[in-house]
């Protein structure tokens, strides 16, 4: 593939206090790319992806964005943060707001949209994500795959260049689990660059076009979702698999 | 009660201006309040300093201290207001610093991931703060900014010592006049009594209508 990357990492390192959560992680995720990223508890893979919007700072390497470098704290941040979307594992939709108000928050205040426009789009995202006739609920009022739906709309809305899932189904009940699922499929399916850090191995064999196995801050293998779950490399990967698929 | 009813234009009088220094104290210890506890959970650490330096400052000073000292030391350094004006500085100032303090409380409840979230749609500080943070962290505290509201109205009468004539001076005037301080002093505190009642009240009702449904 040509073009600038979407996202590179290059031998990035983080601690928490002693904890060396990151050690020498490169990745390089082009444009189009569903890229899923498991392993086991621990393993560093949820702070990989919240260091890519720099929900937390690293403290070696360096990571691009479009082929820039990602901005300390500060205005230039906020506007790379708006090109990126973030899908939490709680959702984390704005509790005094209704899902409407939570959908067009960004585009009208960090874009400068106008409201209508927003709205309608909002509306239209809302639509696509299945929870149209949510729109003026409050999110307490919404099942946690509903919320859920409603976060991806919410990021979805500011028109990214990148998606950042964070275990965006750890939270959620079974059945609720394919409707999110099912959203994040069709995404992939439409080009949308993402990257998805989840345990739902279903969704990395249909979806992602590379699957990161991360184990204890180091990014253990890299392969097609084919050859990782038929014939995985490391010793590592094989007893991760061996268990998780046991059942 | 005669003394009251003979006097009731007077103390309506007292009352009408205790009542506006309350509001206008209010609305500027609202502000203070919200500006310094923003300060105080802000990246900026000489704004954090100057917000936790002026909330113990404040509120470890005795009102009736803070009041002579604005209005009787204040004119040496060239600063004099009129009685009004300096009741409404002084209360706000030292109102402020509470509700400095009980907004801070409030923000300490809002969860870490709404944060999380504002940030990521690319919001800056100011507004994670003003459009996330502060309405949540606000609804929390209705309960503890009413009861320092309803400690303003009582508070306001310290401005007495000022010599501004509002409800307690008023009916210490009476009282000094008509030597009847008992009844004069009753029917004042059944004034003030009115006032701090019905607000109790609105309070459990604006409480339930902004909470925050979870």
């Amino acid at each position: 593939m040509t073009g600038t990357p979407v996202v590179v990492l290059d031998k990035v390192n983080k601690w928490f206090d002693q904890l060396h959560v990151l050690r020498d992680v490169d990745l390089v995720v082009q444009p189009g790319e569903v890229v899923v990223v498991v392993g086991p508890s621990g393993s560093g893979k949820s702070t990989l992806c919240r260091c890519i919007n720099r929900l937390e700072a690293i403290d070696s390497g360096s990571i691009h964005l479009d082929g820039r470098p990602l901005p300390a704290e500060g205005k230039e941040l906020a506007r790379v943060r708006a090109q990126v979307g973030m899908v939490f594992q709680s959702f984390n939709l704005f509790a005094h707001k209704t899902v409407l108000a939570n959908v067009t928050l960004g585009p009208v205040k960090a874009k400068g949209v106008a409201k209508a426009e927003a709205r309608e789009r909002a509306l239209a995202l809302l639509e696509r994500v299945g929870i149209a006739d949510k729109a003026e609920r409050y999110p307490a009022e919404l099942s946690g795959g509903q919320q859920q739906r409603a976060a991806i709309a919410r990021a979805l809305a500011m028109e990214p260049r990148l998606m950042l899932f964070d275990e965006p189904t750890s939270a959620l009940d079974p059945e609720m689990i394919a409707e999110v699922l099912d959203v994040m499929v069709g995404l992939a399916a439409e080009g949308t660059t993402m990257i998805v850090v989840t345990h739902e191995m279903g969704f990395a064999r249909s979806a992602a076009e590379r699957v990161v196995f991360m184990d204890d801050g180091r990014i253990v293998e890299a392969a097609s979702p084919e050859r990782f779950f038929s014939a995985p490399e490391s010793d590592r990967a094989r007893d991760f698999l061996s268990k998780i698929l046991a059942h | 009660m005669d003394v009251v009813l003979d006097n009731l234009d007077r103390i309506a009088g007292g009352l009408g201006v205790t009542v506006t220094l309350t509001l206008a104290s209010w609305v500027g210890a609202f502000a203070i309040g919200v500006v310094v506890a923003s300060f105080r959970v802000g990246p900026i650490p000489p704004l954090r300093v100057l917000g936790a330096s002026y909330v113990e400052v404040v509120r470890n000073c005795p009102l009736t201290v803070l009041f002579v000292v604005f209005f009787f030391g204040f004119p040496s350094i060239g600063i004099t207001q009129p009685p009004f004006t300096s009741a409404v500085i002084v209360l706000s100032v030292y109102t402020g610093a509470f509700v400095a303090e009980t907004v801070r409380a409030g923000v300490n409840t809002v969860a870490r991931g709404q944060v999380e979230a504002a940030r990521s749609l690319g919001l800056g500080f100011t507004q994670v703060l003003g459009l996330v943070v502060l309405p949540q962290a606000l609804r929390s505290v209705v309960g503890p900014l009413g009861s320092l509201f309803s400690a303003l109205i009582r508070n306001s009468s310290v401005a007495y010592t000022i010599g501004l004539v509002e409800l307690t001076l008023t009916a210490n005037q009476i009282a000094l006049e008509t030597a009847q301080f008992v009844p004069v002093f009753t029917g004042v505190a059944l004034a003030y009594l009115a006032l701090t009642l019905p607000t109790g009240l609105a309070l459990g009702v604006i409480e339930r209508r902004v909470a925050i449904r979870r």
